[in-house]
């Protein structure tokens, strides 16, 4: 939902079925293959994600399943998205329709790459995670829904809370996500911390 | 500010701090933005859909690495794709006026190699670049981040990024290595100990005895891959090495202004009281010539190891040992040394600078590259190339069955023709052994030192490089 008048994007929850993705560990080569970075545009990339885990699956993948396929919630383990700071994978995954993701972990840069295209990532305990994932997988239908004001995740079993950094929060509460607006305001103070660098100045 | 004592990354990170945004993050201003063809064309586009000038034209540096060839670099590329992102990249600069480092200028090479060649990597610098491992330009005493391509857009429209502050941790690596052993084994203990998603929400401060004792170079390795440790950056206090390093070189003044810089230099260093939010110790005399077996970079063992378990890993890392087991076909328990490879690599922008390439040919002499292995060197920069050409290491690599190639990024992670096909095992002196990472879906790739790379290269199988004459 954004503002009339200012223009931002205030990301206040997600809700929408989910898909699952086992497996810790799981880094960017895996979620967009380099050779797919070739396109100087983003447009393509949502057929790509995870082609290489695809194809070695035959079919079985879970971003394959037919039962899963309006899923808008990503569900994995632990650090995900390690590896390297392309933004090619965030991009790879919401472009193949996916807007949030619910983890054990995620690695850094990736969760930085996706607060930066308002897509938030939430943890959740290991009891809790390994029973949202068995759950999703025993019933595809049901909702869930990310809140980000109230820092919880709520699929058919109840209401979870769930970790999200309160800087990141912010800024998807407050639409500053879309950060190249929010740092033009700081005008000439920019200049004038440059002036005054050793290297700049 | 209060005369508090602060370590290095609080001072560079103070000095750069433009102001506090609400969210918590600081806006930090980044002095050096490097750029490439790969990260950078959706950057530009954002920007002209945005109707924004690049802010700082002069602190913005390209050039092209990714995707060129390292054979027939001649125009336009074979590659259809890949001759639009460099025709993207060479116009993007020019409407901009940004300086562009390509082959024509004779500086080109992989971006986190010529950034230092050029001087414009400097103590007391942050720096950013669309690429993980610019964390490399830590070594000389700068704040470095890999980013993403929207933040990317963020430093072309404000030369500024928002991040959250960082814990630092400092890492004392004590003793000495023993012969045999390399900067690129240090950082495998590092990761190996500490773990892959160890230094989340940290920058890593290298230090210690082993860390003073190396050259710019071996820096530059080390802090290379603190991204697979899971840190957000990695450094090393500056020092005269730093200074000695930096001297003459294009970007750096000279006679007493350099003097001058060099003094200003020394004093990013960390006070000596400086408090971290944490300290570990590693024990330099233990390391071993280390080789990774599965498929991240903490899975790796010294040559002398055999492959884990799955019994032998903790609950948690359990599935993972299995996963990487059945992927790259390995037997649990057996020796890593005597691992058939296919393919061997020397490059990359963790290993494919000049003392690199020096300890690599002391053991390529030894011998020639086995039947039916593929051996590629690939300089990491022309500058490289020249320097690696004129003490005749193109000659001794030929001489030995290696091919001698052009500078880029190549086969770590294969963006540019070469490729594994298949199954093949690659010895590789880069940073990334993930599933696929060296341009086949099923490719498997041990990482090691350049000088275990050359040794597995002639015996055809990995072998401990402390054993050969």
């Amino acid at each position: 939902m954004s503002s009339e008048e200012t223009g931002l994007v205030h990301i206040e929850s997600v809700e929408g079925t989910a898909n699952v993705v086992r497996g810790d560990d799981i880094d960017t080569d895996r979620i967009i293959p380099a050779r797919f970075m070739k396109d100087i545009t983003f447009d393509d990339m949502g057929r790509h994600a995870f082609e290489d885990a695809r194809k070695a699956a035959k079919g079985k993948h879970p971003l394959d399943d037919e039962r899963f396929s309006d899923a808008s919630i990503l569900v994995v383990g632990r650090n995900f998205g390690c590896g390297s700071s392309r933004e090619h994978a965030p991009q790879a995954l919401m472009r193949f329709g996916f807007q949030a993701f619910v983890g054990g972990s995620f690695a850094e840069i990736f969760a930085g790459n996706c607060t930066s295209l308002g897509l938030p990532c939430v943890t959740l305990g290991e009891r809790e995670l390994a029973n949202l994932m068995d759950a999703i997988e025993l019933d595809p239908t049901q909702l869930v829904r990310i809140d980000v004001t109230a820092g919880t995740v709520t699929s058919r079993a109840g209401t979870m809370q769930a970790g999200i950094p309160d800087g990141v929060r912010s800024q998807l509460l407050e639409g500053s996500w879309d950060a190249t607006r929010v740092l033009l305001e700081a005008g000439d103070a920019i200049e004038k911390t440059a002036a005054a660098l050793p290297y700049i100045g | 500010m209060t005369d508090r004592a602060k370590s290095l990354f609080q001072k560079v990170w103070d000095a750069h701090a433009v102001r506090d945004l609400p969210s918590g993050q600081t806006q930090l201003l980044i002095g050096t933005h490097l750029i490439h063809e790969v990260t950078s064309p959706q950057a530009f586009a954002m920007l002209r859909e945005l109707g924004l000038p690049v802010r700082f034209p002069k602190r913005t540096f390209a050039t092209v690495d990714h995707i060129i060839p390292t054979d027939d670099q001649s125009r336009p590329l074979k590659d259809d794709l890949a001759e639009a992102m460099m025709s993207e990249l060479e116009h993007n600069c020019r409407d901009h006026d940004i300086q562009f480092f390509g082959p024509e200028s004779g500086a080109q090479g992989i971006v986190h190699v010529i950034g230092p060649e050029l001087g414009l990597t400097q103590p007391g610098m942050t720096i950013a670049c669309g690429d993980s491992h610019t964390s490399t330009h830590g070594a000389f005493g700068a704040i470095a981040f890999g980013i993403g391509t929207s933040q990317v857009r963020d430093l072309l429209a404000t030369q500024c990024m928002a991040i959250a502050p960082l814990k630092v941790r400092r890492i004392e690596v004590t003793g000495e290595l023993q012969p045999g052993v390399f900067a690129k084994d240090v950082i495998l203990a590092i990761i190996r100990k500490l773990g892959v998603n160890g230094g989340v929400g940290y920058a890593y401060e290298y230090a210690g005895p082993v860390i003073e004792a190396m050259s710019m170079e071996e820096r530059m390795t080390v802090c290379n891959m603190s991204i697979e440790g899971g840190a957000r950056c990695g450094y090393v206090n500056p020092d005269e090495k730093t200074v000695e390093y930096l001297r003459g070189r294009r970007y750096t003044p000279d006679d007493d202004a350099f003097e001058q810089k060099a003094a200003g230099w020394l004093t990013m260093a960390s006070d000596p009281d400086a408090a971290y939010d944490d300290v570990v110790e590693l024990d330099g005399n233990s390391i071993e010539p280390s080789i990774t077996w599965g498929i991240h970079p903490g899975h790796n063992i010294g040559v002398s190891e055999s492959i884990p378990t799955p019994n032998q890993a903790t609950d948690e890392e359990r599935a993972g040992v299995e996963e990487a087991l059945e992927y790259m076909d390995f037997v649990a328990g057996a020796s890593i040394a005597g691992t058939p490879i296919d393919v061997a690599f020397i490059g990359s922008c963790t290993n494919g600078r000049l003392s690199d390439l020096r300890e690599a040919a002391r053991v390529a002499k030894s011998g020639h590259v086995k039947d039916g292995v593929r051996a590629l060197v690939v300089p990491g920069s022309a500058d490289v190339q020249r320097q690696a050409e004129a003490e005749g290491l193109h000659e001794i690599f030929r001489a030995a069955g290696f091919q001698w190639r052009e500078p880029g990024c190549s086969m770590c992670l294969a963006m540019n023709p070469d490729k594994l096909r298949g199954r093949e095992v690659c010895a590789s002196s880069s940073n990334r052994n993930f599933k696929g990472r060296q341009g086949s879906p099923t490719g498997r790739t041990l990482l090691m030192s350049p000088a275990m790379v050359a040794a597995a290269a002639i015996a055809g199988e990995v072998v401990d490089v402390r054993k050969i004459g």
